[in-house]
């Protein structure tokens, strides 16, 4: 039998470090969307903190931690990334297979804030934008969810077709930044 | 001439430049126009309309004379103000609007045509014949005036777009601004200050006073070094704010590398900002308006402020003996500070009759006026008209000051209104014109230093108290001049000569008193019958003055001729900085599928979907022309299997117990009776009854649907979706999200896809396991995926899906396993030929103003229930036979080429746009019926199959006669899908 050789959404694009920042293309692992349906929010924030460990996100928030984190991910929407969702989930929420829809990155580093800020039309600065917190905004032209996962990085997710534009547009606004010196 | 000791230029660091050719010497910290003066030279610019001479007529930004060009090929930028432009090693700047040169300037015939030339010239003069505007005037006029003008090359240096918030945006360090900011960021306020010039400081630079016993720049130096080690401040010079928005959002342009030749590499020339401030403070300062007086635009006349300014700020004398002409008492400053240089002022002329002695060791002329001036390419002599008779004055320079405008401009971006002071003969910001935006210091009329220092505080203090924050403690307002502006209006001295109030468009007081005397008497008309206030300094230095005539002609008072919108930009934008970073690539994203790279590497031309690139043919090598590979890949899917990415078209995957209700109400046609493991054919429909995009959708499970809308509506039908559950159907317990880019997809079609499939299957399937309209789960080299059994071709068909990562590593594996049975990988164009031989529509055939109906699918809208779009698809108008219906066409006789977008005409009738009968939509080469073929509405369209009409093509210039058919034009019993 032939075997399908999977390929990651930015493969041939990353990594990139120019100046104090750095793009590094990462492995959420299985991403499901989660939806609760009508009346099911406790039972499935219940649900989800059971099998993986942490509450549904509230708006613009993330909880969990690498490896297991669950992303406010819109309207009545999380996106569970890491371990494949339980099945027992499905008793309270529509789930999703996510899992090959989106290029993932994290960009990090002293001037990752400076770089965003050419790119996204949010206020991401620590004190506005604290670990933890997530957003579905815009990078550039691109609907993205940004999360911070630290003081000075950032996760990034954006249409798997449009992980080219995604690294074209980082590179401009890293050049930027660091021809600023 | 340079100063020895003046000036906060680095005599320490010259810099080379050249200008109209020629090499000068200035130092570190001078602009174009300070450097020119210290050398003497005056002349910068020739006018718009009369290219009349010019010299610099300010310091700032507002300059409307001295533009200049500066680079060469795709980095040439025309307009720049000289007075703005820091001289840097390598810069090279030319006068515009001047031909051959600078000094000879052949167009200057039109200073002699003065009297025909007056406002309305052009109106009254090129009236006939009529077509000769557009084709002769209009370019000739054109060229004989204007501005500089860009190289028509692609811009070369990247620009960019940022974003920046915080809680007070403080627009303006002059002495008002840096209080504010000094007053908010010690509070510990979240605080942007944002200057335009390259130094911070404002006037503080340009004026010889003290702050708290330090020279004003000195003061200035200290407040921003202060600043600067908060790391709650930042600070941001060579950066204009250019407009005020919604919300506290205001626009800035940062001059990054503008005053460099060239940034630095991956460096951008300028930055375009949008900022968000919770509070504001606009510090913006005051502009000096000039008087108008016959002949008073000669080189070296120029405005007092700016005078002081070259001479303190640049230690540049523009003249040798220079004579100062005001209404105010702030005019007097200029003749103190001149002598105090050691410059030889030759008169100080008042026009007010009572003054305090203003301690100057000139001659001072109290009740005098300017009345003229002679020196053709520089000013030599200066008329004055005093009360003891009439003088001549020789002198290099003149410095006038009418009075100083606060910058009002950016209080007017939201349709505010400034409000007339008589005190100062100035307009103020109206409060609360800008939502959140106080207007402090020179700017709100307040003119001297401790009245600015003490607003910028008070100020602050207030958003401090509104923010929850505690003012600083002990911080006291330190202690400058308080001098009283003292003014008497003078606007324009009377005289027979033209006396300029706008420089940049050449407008003259006469031009203003002969719109009024045309009935041109609101301001707005008069703007625009005179084009005063127009071009790059938007009638910063000549709006008020031009008001003034006209409300002193028509009789009215100032305040109630009013004045005209000051719109953004404050000053001007290079489109390259508004467009910033949406050149290329940066224009919109790419969406690119699995199969894209492959798809590239064999040659395939890819075409745009929306977003999407998806490829239209795959050449061959012997293949010369696009029919030719069309042609063969629609064989490919009629005879053996073809091979196509169609992972482009929308998925979205609705769960929940409302799901197949949902569906129900946006599809014409019933879901909720479709079977676990099928899949139907769907039609939507707009709520105005016309049809909005049409798929198919799949149950995977009981309540599990998976819904396919064509690329183009992938997006539109999501909104769509959400409208209908948020707003429609809120009680519907239903979720769906896109998969559109979860999932690879790939048609596999033609008699041969099933032997294809079931060689990389690991159950193989047969027309009993998987018959028509079946779909299901399925594994595939280890991979699971999805298997729906569609056709677009009219072929036995599937469509395969696997998870997006495995895309392109399947898609060479179905094109190697189709070449292997005689076919191969097909594009768009192909798909195009089989689905119009099929008769299948796309959205070339419901693009928007067709119903259910036109397109022959009536019947699919279900008379069991209700969906959107339903009542309104009802309309007499809209279910009329008589109109335009999908039909077939083909070519009768020899085959002709048919197009779309052609009109079809009855054969008898002459051909006019009435008596059209409808168009084509879409039309191919048919290589399997072996001729043209269309789809086109047809007025009467399916009643009349059999009739030759004509197909009229006037752009292409074809014509044909072709007979109506049914739009199905291939296999119509539909045999060939379900075998």
């Amino acid at each position: 039998m032939v075997e399908l050789i999977a390929k990651s959404p930015c493969a041939g694009l990353l990594p990139l470090a120019i100046g104090d920042v750095q793009v590094v293309e990462v492995d959420l692992g299985v991403l499901t969307s989660i939806a609760p349906y009508a009346g099911q929010g406790g039972a499935t924030s219940d649900a989800l903190r059971a099998a993986h460990g942490m509450r549904f996100p509230k708006l613009n928030r993330a909880t969990g931690k690498d490896g297991a984190r669950a992303i406010w991910f819109g309207r009545d929407m999380a996106l569970l990334a890491g371990p494949p969702c339980d099945a027992s989930m499905a008793e309270h929420a529509a789930l999703t297979d996510q899992s090959d829809a989106w290029a993932s990155v994290v960009v990090s580093g002293a001037a990752a804030e400076d770089v965003l800020a050419r790119l996204v039309p949010i206020d991401l600065r620590q004190a506005h934008f604290a670990t933890g917190h997530a957003a579905r905004t815009l990078v550039k032209h691109m609907a993205a969810s940004i999360t911070r996962t630290g003081p000075e990085s950032f996760l990034i997710l954006v249409f798997r077709s449009m992980a080219r534009t995604l690294a074209h547009d980082l590179k401009e606004a890293m050049e930027a930044v660091a021809a600023r010196g | 001439m340079r100063i020895d000791g003046k000036g906060l230029v680095d005599r320490s660091k010259p810099i080379r430049f050249q200008f109209e050719g020629i090499g000068h010497t200035g130092f570190e910290g001078d602009t174009l126009a300070s450097a020119l003066l210290a050398k003497g030279v005056r002349l910068m610019g020739r006018s718009f309309k009369y290219h009349r001479p010019r010299g610099v007529l300010s310091a700032g930004s507002e300059e409307p004379n001295a533009l200049v060009t500066i680079g060469r090929g795709a980095v040439q930028e025309p307009n720049v103000r000289a007075t703005m432009l820091e001289i840097h090693d390598g810069l090279d700047a030319r006068a515009q609007n001047a031909w051959p040169s600078l000094k000879l300037d052949a167009m200057a015939v039109n200073d002699l045509a003065w009297p025909f030339l007056g406002a309305g010239f052009y109106y009254k003069t090129f009236m006939w014949p009529r077509g000769f505007w557009e084709r002769l005037y209009e370019p000739v006029i054109r060229r004989a005036a204007g501005l500089g003008a860009l190289s028509g090359a692609h811009a070369a240096d990247r620009h960019e777009k940022a974003y920046a918030f915080c809680d007070l945006l403080v627009i303006g360090s002059g002495p008002a601004g840096l209080m504010a900011a000094l007053t908010a960021g010690r509070a510990g306020a979240d605080v942007l200050l944002v200057e335009e010039d390259s130094r911070f400081g404002g006037r503080l630079n340009a004026e010889t006073f003290q702050v708290e016993g330090l020279a004003g720049s000195d003061w200035a130096a200290q407040a921003i070094a202060e600043l600067c080690g908060m790391p709650n401040v930042r600070l941001m010079h060579r950066t204009a704010v250019v407009g005020a928005y919604d919300h506290g959002t205001y626009a800035a342009v940062e001059r990054v590398n503008a005053h460099r030749a060239r940034p630095p590499e991956g460096g951008v020339r300028e930055t375009f900002w949008r900022i968000v401030a919770k509070h504001a403070i606009l510090a913006a300062g005051a502009i000096e308006r000039p008087v108008a007086f016959e002949n008073n635009d000669r080189p070296g006349i120029m405005t007092a402020g700016a005078v002081r300014a070259y001479l303190n700020r640049w230690g540049a004398s523009p003249g040798r003996r220079v004579a100062v002409f005001g209404n105010c008492d702030d005019a007097h400053r200029t003749a103190r500070d001149l002598e105090a240089a050691g410059v030889e002022v030759a008169a100080l002329i008042d026009s007010r009759e009572d003054i305090a002695h203003p301690g100057v060791d000139c001659r001072v002329y109290s009740g005098a006026v300017v009345t003229g001036s002679t020196g053709r390419l520089g000013l030599k002599r200066i008329s004055v008209q005093a009360a003891d008779g009439r003088k001549e004055i020789e002198v290099d320079c003149l410095a006038m000051s009418g009075g100083w405008n606060p910058t009002v401009h950016v209080t007017c971006h939201m349709n505010g209104r400034p409000t007339w002071r008589e005190d100062i003969a100035s307009f103020v910001p109206t409060p609360g014109s800008i939502p959140g935006l106080v207007a402090v210091g020179a700017c709100a009329g307040e003119f001297s230093t401790q009245a600015c220092l003490t607003a910028g505080a008070v100020a602050a203090k207030e958003v401090l108290k509104d923010l929850g924050l505690k003012p600083p403690r002990g911080a006291l307002v330190p202690e400058a001049e308080d001098t009283p502006y003292r003014i008497a209006p003078l606007w324009a001295v009377p005289g027979k000569g033209r006396a300029w109030l706008d420089f940049q468009n050449d407008v003259t007081v006469k031009d203003v008193r002969q719109a009024a005397v045309e009935n041109f008497r609101s301001v707005e008309h008069m703007k625009r019958y005179t084009t005063q206030g127009m071009a790059t300094d938007q009638g910063k230095n000549s709006n008020v003055g031009a008001l003034a005539v006209l409300a002193d002609v028509t009789g009215r008072g100032i305040p109630e001729t009013g004045i005209t919108t000051f719109r953004p930009p404050f000053s001007p934008v290079s489109v390259a900085t508004f467009g910033a970073g949406a050149q290329g690539m940066g224009f919109a994203p790419q969406r690119l599928t699995t199969s894209h790279a492959e798809s590239v590497v064999r040659g395939a031309p890819m075409i745009e979907a929306g977003l999407w690139y998806r490829p239209s043919y795959f050449p061959q090598d012997s293949e010369t022309h696009w029919r030719q590979s069309c042609d063969r890949e629609v064989g490919y899917v009629r005879n053996a299997v073809g091979v196509c990415d169609v992972s482009t078209l929308g998925k979205i995957d609705l769960q929940g117990p409302g799901a197949a209700e949902l569906l129900d109400f946006v599809y014409t046609n019933g879901f909720s009776t479709l079977k676990v493991g099928r899949v139907r054919y769907g039609l939507m429909l707009r709520e105005d009854g016309f049809v909005m995009d049409d798929g198919t959708t799949a149950r995977l499970g009981p309540e599990h649907f998976v819904m396919t809308t064509t690329t183009a509506a992938a997006g539109q039908v999501m909104r769509h979706l959400e409208f209908v559950h948020q707003v429609l159907c809120p009680h519907l317990d239903v979720r769906f999200t896109s998969v559109t880019e979860q999932w690879a997809q790939f048609a596999v079609a033609g008699p041969k896809s099933r032997a294809l499939l079931n060689a990389v299957l690991e159950q193989p399937i047969d027309n009993d396991s998987w018959p028509f309209m079946a779909c299901g789960e399925i594994m595939l080299c280890d991979v699971r995926g999805r298997l729906f059994r569609i056709s677009f071709s009219g072929e036995h068909a599937y469509e395969v899906a696997v998870p997006a990562r495995f895309g392109e590593s399947l898609f060479k594996l179905l094109v190697a396993r189709a070449e292997a049975l005689g076919g191969g990988a097909y594009g768009m164009e192909a798909l195009n030929v089989l689905r119009l031989e099929k008769g299948h529509i796309t959205h070339a055939e419901i693009h928007g103003r067709t119903t259910a109906f036109d397109i022959g699918f009536a019947r699919m809208v279900s008379g069991k229930k209700d969906c959107i779009g339903k009542t309104m698809a009802a309309r007499e108008g809209l279910v009329d036979p008589g109109r335009e219906r999908l039909v077939g066409l083909k070519s009768v006789g020899e085959d002709a080429t048919l197009s779309a977008g052609a009109h079809l005409f009855d054969t008898s009738v002459a051909m006019t746009p009435e008596t059209s009968l409808g168009y084509t939509t879409s039309a191919a080469f048919s290589p399997t019926l072996g001729h043209h073929i269309a789809l086109g509405f047809l007025q009467h369209g399916p009643d009349r199959l059999g009739e030759v009409i004509r197909c009229v093509d006037h752009m292409r210039g074809l014509e044909a006669e072709v007979e109506i058919c049914d739009p199905v034009f291939f296999d119509p019993e539909g045999g060939r899908a379900r075998g």
